[in-house]
């Protein structure tokens, strides 16, 4: 301690201002470092901000689109003719264009890719593993208008082969392109669930003499089951939100059905149905699109929820 | 025990029965596979077969036009670079900026658990929602127009999710004891964040942009939502310029379209000679988008292979 204070009372001279520009300099570090973490704080904020952005965005102009159309007609009226003289607002309509492709979609997608998923954690030998886990991965990485192309102009004409009746625009075949694009989804989140049931659940399993199959069936996927669940459930939020293959493929006439030979507009086809055209801002058609996107972030909201809790779920069991 | 012979030709009988299964499993799990790798054969060959034809000089230089024939991608593949350009300058820096804090500053409490559970619900938002947002917000509230910068704010938005989730795991996959060793020489935190967490960790963010722009440059659905023009025959202003101050912003503001609704557009026209235009398209959008996924997957790979701490 005195040899601090004699040094720096011996020094007045030649230290005093080194001292001060060395508390000078710690005083605009530390104001550096704090401007640094709030500018950080604030980059993640935006991430709140957007979703913000879309809840205020979708709501303030649904309000608006209620004011004129009555909640009860939106869920219970059979047409959809926003844009005619006659104008009818029944969501039921392009919701069973979704719903019926979504279902196709997932008809492919979870079979498909619970089995690639399987195989992959339980089968595979490594190499195989290494290799497919990368291509499965191009596979969704695949721009989705190519995809509605390829149904279009491939996937259709190939099942109007087997079935002549099959008009040009139909659920069907979009929505089995949409379940092939959808398998990477399902199978990558299944396979990690798979893949984070402990080794000993499974040698328990092949101690008792069973199979593979047997494991993977009778330990492996109930084990992992919650994991498998939100797979799922995250599969089908992405069918229900997928939007250019339907644009594409399965034609944008609103059409209340749910057989999938049909051509049918969905949600998200309407959309960019009204988008392309040149409908002015503030009309009634203009807000359609924002009280159909907000139906759609409904959906897809409740099911990412449910995709996330099943999720945690796997996770805190082992 | 005169029943012991028969049991154990019993139990081979199932031990096989159980082998076939195991056996027709693994076929099972190898067609499962084909199929996907199949379709995107199919895919891919098609588009080649039909569109590789089309692919000469005059269609990157051509505008689109009623002939298909004289129709190209100019300015489709000149609006998509522009707009990526907005949105890589907007996405990198706060997507990377996001992860630092997420992973290095930010303390356990209730608003970053609000960030984080944001961060993954915006992750399953589909993307024509950000069309609608943009629309809403960009293009009427704050006036931008249906325009470059729109469509590349709405799509960094889009992507800021996927650059945000491979910062932190690039950060998280740091040992601790780099920090600790920079500290001990007197680092502040921000010094350890940047000379050492972020170049430590850039090849694995690097990962995480390209796959996200990939996926930006095949988005189309919220692009046509803001109102890009499906048919346009003129270039956005240069942002070049040969007067001071030698740069112009005007681009920023410009109608414009891009690679994936040019191809929209001329698959959903009934003439065959444009769906061949758009099998060419398709095949230089897949091409392009299948290089970046391509060149990031080899990165991680080179990433996971190369550094042991």
């Amino acid at each position: 301690m005195t040899a601090v204070t004699r040094n720096g009372s011996e020094s007045d001279v030649n230290s005093a201002r080194p001292t001060a520009k060395r508390l000078a300099q710690r005083r605009t570090r530390i104001w550096r470092e704090k401007a640094v973490e709030s500018l950080l704080f604030l980059a993640a904020l935006v991430s709140v901000f957007t979703t913000l952005g879309i809840v205020y965005v979708l709501v303030s102009e649904s309000v608006v689109f209620f004011s004129h159309v009555s909640i009860i007609d939106f869920l219970t009226d059979t047409q959809w003719t926003p844009l005619f003289d006659d104008k009818h607002f029944g969501i039921m309509v392009l919701l069973s264009g979704t719903l019926t492709s979504s279902a196709v979609a997932l008809c492919i997608a979870i079979p498909l890719g619970t089995i690639i998923a399987i195989y992959l954690s339980e089968f595979a030998p490594f190499k195989v593993r290494e290799v497919a886990k990368p291509f499965l991965e191009l596979l969704g990485g695949v721009p989705t208008i190519v995809y509605g192309y390829f149904a279009l102009i491939v996937v259709t004409p190939l099942l109007q082969k087997i079935w002549p009746e099959l008009p040009g625009f139909n659920l069907l075949s979009a929505g089995m392109v949409m379940g092939i694009m959808i398998i990477p989804y399902v199978s990558s989140i299944s396979e990690d669930a798979m893949r984070a049931v402990p080794m000993s659940l499974r040698e328990g399993s092949y101690a008792m003499g069973a199979t593979r199959f047997q494991t993977a069936i009778k330990v492996v996927v109930p084990a992992a089951f919650s994991g498998l669940a939100s797979a799922y459930i995250l599969g089908i939020s992405r069918a229900v939100g997928e939007t250019m293959i339907l644009a594409v493929a399965a034609g944008m006439q609103p059409n209340l059905t749910f057989n999938p030979a049909e051509p049918a507009a969905t949600i998200t086809a309407y959309i960019v149905q009204v988008a392309l055209g040149d409908l002015p801002h503030g009309s009634i058609g203009y807000q359609t699109i924002f009280a159909a996107g907000l139906t759609l972030l409904l959906i897809t909201l409740v099911f990412n929820i449910l995709g996330h809790v099943m999720r945690r779920k796997f996770r805190e069991v082992y | 025990m005169a029943s012991v012979a028969p049991n154990v030709q019993e139990i081979r009988a199932i031990i096989a029965r159980h082998k076939r299964r195991d056996f027709i499993f693994a076929i099972c799990g190898i067609i499962a596979l084909m199929i996907g790798v199949l379709t995107f054969a199919a895919l891919f060959t098609d588009m080649a077969i039909r569109g590789i034809p089309r692919l000469d000089a005059d269609f990157f230089t051509n505008f689109p036009s009623r002939k298909p024939e004289r129709a190209g991608i100019l300015s489709a593949w000149v609006g998509s670079t522009l707009v990526m350009f907005v949105t890589a300058a907007v996405a990198v820096p706060l997507g990377v900026a996001a992860g630092i804090y997420l992973e290095e500053y930010a303390p356990k409490n209730w608003m970053t658990d609000i960030i984080e559970i944001n961060i993954t619900n915006l992750a399953g938002v589909p993307s024509i929602v950000y069309g609608l947002l943009a629309l809403g917000l960009f293009v009427y509230q704050f006036g931008l127009g249906q325009s470059i910068l729109s469509a590349g704010l709405a799509l960094a938005l889009l992507i800021l999710p996927v650059v945000i989730v491979a910062t932190r795991e690039a950060i998280r996959s740091i040992p601790q004891m780099i920090r600790e060793g920079s500290y001990a020489l007197g680092a502040t935190k921000w010094q350890t964040v940047r000379d050492h967490i972020v170049p430590y960790s850039s090849p694995g963010i690097l990962t995480g942009v390209i796959i996200g722009m990939a996926r930006a440059i095949g988005e189309t659905a919220p692009v046509i939502t803001i109102g890009a023009l499906t048919f346009i025959a003129f270039l956005p202003p240069s942002p070049v310029q040969s007067e001071p101050p030698f740069i112009n912003f005007e681009w920023l503001f410009s109608p414009f379209s891009v690679m994936p609704i040019q191809m929209f557009n001329w698959t959903s026209r009934p003439e065959a000679e444009f769906q061949v235009n758009a099998a060419a398209a398709g095949f230089v959008l897949v091409l392009m988008t299948l290089a970046m996924n391509g060149l990031a997957i080899w990165l991680r790979y080179r990433l996971r292979k190369n550094i042991k701490w």
